[in-house]
């Protein structure tokens, strides 16, 4: 195999005990492992040291990207692997905006970083530096908006750099503390965001501008077209475009599986305020895309506020919202109020939180204090009602002080906030990270509870569940647990690549074997799959080395009082399909 | 009446910002990347304001042919320049020339990229941002 792209295996080590940097080349790694989550998690085993403390200096974040980077439409993403700080093993998470373009512009296939800086800083990558700049000035700002306004004026070449930086909750190591990049992209799950916080990065900038060698280039340009083009026309993408993934709000809750008040409930008698449709017609400004992507599935709601103490005085913001966010920040608070949602959401934003643990957590706390577990000296006098989101602005204000020992608690998640106060049962989090929004059926909480990051989109349950459902078919549990396992380790693949899972149509196993060869990788169809396995497989090795025991999951016991699409949960089917699953990955 | 072509932002409104014009532009030499890219796409100061699209507007009496020490840019039938490589020198004179920033610089080779008004982008903006448009020569 004669990969083409020499600069793809550069692997730059960034160590701030020392303030020291360096590149290695590490071309068979990237042949074996293809590059983003594989070539990742190979790199975090290697430099991670067992039981490091996730917000030590020893954790290790790495940003990996992968051949298709720049190459291909929809491969848009970066990976980020770390130990996590809220579940305290493998953390993983992907964002798009301008980030992968330019990792890859810059000539690096993967980005390490070790050690804690002293004094806040500021990384600015380029292709043959690394520049440390101070960021004093910059921490403990209100705002992620204007972290990046700052940094976008001040460094980097326009047009060809991502900017990622944290907010005041990344800095207070708030376990779910997200990353955000380009504004309105996010790393958001599993608390990057605080491991950059303990590091005292208050921001990365990197910017390049090169090209890259392939192998065929006729063979390429045509290839090129047949996927653009495939990507433009298809249904899914014009869903995406159209109304982005808020689209799925009314379909999910027509079939019961949208989660509302802390799962109390799997349907939303409020949805059609907060569904994609009535938030286009009634918001949508903006739509944008990430670099490389011509779907453009981020949607922007233009939200004109007046001051309430001067006439004709009125801002007007900007604000994302997806479907994971309207869930959480919606329907899981019982908001029906689409300016009120809005501006939650905007609250998340600019603190730079994790949209979906931050709206679970306020979930758990709505119900801990109706069921007296806490009360208002534990609240400070916040009496947490569902729909009430201007409360709920302000628990998150509470959150980001941390002015007592509840809300110190509370920044570490809903697990460890229900081990102290109680309610366990109805702490929905999974391996210690909060739930996303799908309550259809078995599948989905399975992906939940074995899926490496413990997210919706390793399995694809909520779509098995979805699809069951439409046909009426019933599949033994050994079949679910095969075809949930084959999900997830053919998205290992994807997620090397790095392309976007909204194109996992697009590139089938046929595709993707195609792009890779024009840039010299000789795979077949089998060969990908069995690196999905090995790449899976790693990941669950590093899990398990760092505490996470299959064997004793915590399965919150809401999920099966609350009837999903697929009725109530058959407990003992669920636990069969765990088993099986277990079973086949046989580590 | 002799016509030609030019690159017509047609509406930046619509423009999400996805660059695929911009690695359609480097991709003319089935090349992966941007340096051959005469066409760039930078937010209007965040990308809460949406985009700017930088392109060659073909202007009939182009300010970066009037710089050029060495008549490597000639102006072209129907506004812009075309250059000859062999006569620059890689001053980058035209680069400060031209007050919209068309002027796009190759570190590779040193030269200026210049707009050709070919239209390949114009196939990969799927929103409907560009478009080639008919210009009379007078």
């Amino acid at each position: 195999m004669t990969i083409t792209d020499n600069l793809l295996f550069r692997v730059l080590y960034i160590d701030l005990n020392k303030f020291k940097y360096w590149v290695e080349s590490k071309p068979e790694l990237f042949e074996e492992y293809i590059g983003g989550t594989g070539v990742a998690i190979r790199l975090l085993t290697e430099e991670c040291p067992k039981n490091a403390d996730p917000l030590g200096p020893e954790n290790v974040i790495v940003f990996a990207i992968g051949p298709l980077t720049v190459v291909y439409p929809l491969a848009s993403k970066t990976v980020a692997l770390f130990k996590s700080p809220l579940t305290g093993n493998l953390g993983e998470s992907h964002a798009g905006g301008r980030s992968a373009m330019a990792i890859r512009m810059a000539g690096y296939g993967a980005i390490v970083i070790k050690g804690a800086s002293e004094v806040p800083i500021i990384l600015d990558i380029r292709r043959d530096k690394v520049e440390f700049h101070d960021a004093s000035a910059l921490w403990g700002m209100h705002s992620t908006y204007t972290v990046g306004r700052i940094v976008r004026e001040k460094f980097g070449i326009p047009g060809f750099r991502t900017i990622m930086r944290i907010g005041r909750a990344g800095e207070k190591l708030i376990r779910y503390a997200s990353v955000v990049t380009e504004t309105y992209r996010h790393f958001g799950r599993l608390g990057l965001g605080a491991v950059l916080g303990s590091k005292k990065i208050k921001a990365i900038i990197i910017t390049g501008k090169r090209n890259i060698n392939i192998a065929n280039p006729k063979e390429y340009r045509e290839l090129y077209a047949e996927i653009y083009n495939a990507a433009v026309k298809s249904p899914v993408m014009k869903k995406y475009h159209d109304l982005g993934t808020p689209a799925n709000v009314i379909p999910l809750n027509e079939i019961k599986a949208l989660p509302t008040r802390n799962l109390t409930s799997s349907y939303f008698e409020g949805a059609e305020t907060i569904s994609g449709e009535y938030l286009a017609e009634h918001f949508l400004g903006r739509r944008v895309a990430c670099a490389h992507c011509p779907v453009g599935c981020i949607h922007l709601a233009a939200l004109r506020e007046p001051y309430e103490d001067e006439p004709y005085f009125y801002k007007t913001k900007m604000i994302s919202y997806d479907y994971e966010l309207i869930y959480s920040l919606g329907s899981m608070l019982g908001i029906s109020n689409s300016q009120g949602l809005l501006k939650l959401i905007d609250e998340i934003e600019t603190e730079g939180l994790d949209a979906m643990s931050t709206g679970v957590v306020l979930a758990w706390a709505t119900e801990a204090y109706h069921k007296g577990l806490i009360s208002e000296n534990e609240t400070m006098g916040l009496k947490l009602t569902w729909g009430d989101y201007k409360t709920y602005i302000k628990a998150i204000k509470y959150l980001i002080r941390q002015p007592n020992e509840f809300y110190k608690t509370l920044a570490l998640g809903s697990e460890a906030a229900a081990k102290k106060y109680g309610g366990l049962d109805f702490a929905l989090s999974f391996g210690g990270n909060e739930m996303p929004g799908y309550h259809t059926g078995p599948a989905a909480h399975i992906g939940h509870l074995l899926g490496s990051r413990h997210s919706h989109l390793d399995m694809g349950g909520y779509s098995l569940d979805q699809k069951l459902l439409k046909t009426g078919e019933q599949l033994p549990p050994e079949e679910i647990a095969k075809r949930l396992l084959s999900e997830e380790e053919w998205r290992q693949i994807l997620s090397s690549l790095v392309v976007c899972f909204f194109a996992r149509g697009i590139y089938t196993p046929e595709i993707t074997a195609k792009t890779l060869k024009t840039l010299g990788y000789n795979l077949t169809e089998e060969d990908l799959k069995e690196i999905g396995r090995k790449i899976h497989r790693e990941k669950y090795k590093f899990k398990i080395r760092e505490g996470f025991d299959p064997h004793k999951l915590r399965i919150p016991e809401r999920i099966f009082e609350t009837p999903t699409s697929h009725g109530k949960i058959d407990k003992k089917m669920f636990l069969e399909i765990v088993e099986h699953i277990l079973k086949l990955i046989n580590i | 009446m002799k016509k030609s072509k030019r690159l017509a932002v047609i509406d930046v409104d619509k423009c999400v910002g996805c660059l695929s014009c911009v690695f359609a532009c480097t991709r003319r030499y089935s090349i992966p990347g941007l340096t051959k890219s005469a066409i760039e796409i930078k937010s209007a100061g965040g990308i809460e304001r949406g985009f700017v699209v930088v392109v060659c507007r073909a202007c009939p009496d182009p300010p970066c042919a009037k710089v050029c020490p060495t008549n490597a840019l000639v102006k072209r039938q129907g506004g812009g320049v075309i250059l000859n490589q062999n006569k620059c020198i890689g001053c980058g004179l035209c680069v400060d020339a031209c007050p919209i920033g068309a002027v796009f610089w190759d570190d590779e080779l040193n030269k200026p990229v210049i707009c050709i008004h070919c239209g390949y982008c114009v196939d990969f903006c799927p929103h409907g941002v560009l478009a080639l448009e008919e210009v009379e020569i007078t």
